[in-house]
């Protein structure tokens, strides 16, 4: 029995010593908030479109419709936006995604000169001038990007898609989202 | 010069993130939505209530809080509208489930643990000091009675 108690402190410091490796660990973001919504369709509700482009606006009907698709969460201006257009832009293209997006407090115009400026990738943009999509999506920040299997969210992405510590996990996730 | 930085810093104090056009006109729920934001982490500035955040979102979620309590909405309702899209993680208090168990029964597990360790480290050393045997006893006399001799 007095055996056993002499392997305490080891067992103390190999728990401690477990918890702050943990602590440690680089790839762990302390500030990532655990999405409350994948697994779940996404919240009922009409966005309307952006005035003066040719996109319509979304329900969320229309991501069901598709097997695969990806909702992008931007604005004109967030500068890490502008930074991820272009190599999601042609994320999309290369894998034939259907990618929607959602306008997050903006002003319409701004919107639409920047839509101008850097391309348009989706196929149609809600307009969320209020920030209540932003809320009932759960979203934090621009930019975001959900993944979506038939309506349903599997991935959420926070930050931009830009470089290999960003993408790689995404490209996993939609990866696995295309298994399904 | 200090008396006046003494104002600004009292000034200072009593700037708060939450706007005169988002203030209820009643009372009552006013300090509702307060007492509520107090306990809603702003999920951009993460350790913040939002009700003193100054960021856009914190300021969206105190006009929903507000809206939906001028709707009916009782607190626990409000709190349960906000965890769905959030989860837990945005109440600074988090709800007592399996999932937070160890949160909240950890300390006192540690505590119990402690008191246990120190009991049984502590237990040979307080014990009394044995009585002398009466051998030792009668070695103790005959030492005294040299002494004295």
């Amino acid at each position: 029995m007095k055996r056993i108690w002499a392997f305490l402190p080891l067992l103390m410091i190999v728990v401690l010593g477990g918890f702050l490796g943990w602590g440690l660990n680089p790839n762990r973001d302390p500030s990532e908030i655990p999405s409350a919504l994948v697994g779940k369709p996404l919240p009922e509700m009409v966005l309307p479109a952006l005035a003066g482009i040719d996109n319509a606006g979304f329900v969320p009907a229309d991501i069901a419709m598709h097997d695969l698709a990806l909702v992008n969460v931007f604005a004109s201006w967030c500068v890490p936006c502008r930074a991820e257009h272009g190599p999601l832009s042609e994320l999309a293209a290369r894998e034939g995604l259907a990618l929607y997006g959602l306008n997050y407090r903006d002003q319409q115009a701004d919107a639409v000169d920047w839509l101008n400026e850097l391309g348009n990738p989706y196929l149609g943009i809600g307009h969320d001038e209020a920030g209540r999509a932003g809320i009932e999506w759960g979203i934090s920040g621009v930019p975001e990007t959900f993944i979506l299997v038939r309506g349903t969210i599997v991935h959420r992405h926070v930050g931009p898609l830009v470089g290999e510590a960003a993408t790689r996990p995404f490209l996993d996730a939609l990866q696995k989202a295309r298994m399904r | 010069m200090i008396r006046a930085l003494m104002i600004i810093c009292a000034l200072a104090s009593a700037a708060f993130a939450v706007e005169p056009d988002e203030i209820l006109v009643d009372p009552v729920l006013e300090q509702r939505a307060r007492d509520i934001s107090a306990n809603v982490r702003c999920v951009v500035c993460q350790n913040e209530p939002i009700d003193s955040s100054n960021s856009a979102i914190a300021r969206d979620l105190r006009i929903l809080i507000r809206e939906r309590l001028v709707a009916g909405d009782t607190d626990n309702e409000v709190y349960t509208f906000l965890v769905d899209r959030y989860g837990s993680y945005i109440l600074f208090r988090p709800p007592l489930n399996a999932a937070t168990l160890p949160l909240w029964i950890g300390p006192f597990l540690i505590l119990f643990f402690a008191i246990f360790g120190a009991c049984f480290a502590f237990r040979n050393t307080e014990r009394s000091p044995k009585k002398l045997s009466s051998e030792e006893e009668a070695n103790l006399q005959r030492l005294r009675d040299e002494d004295n001799a």
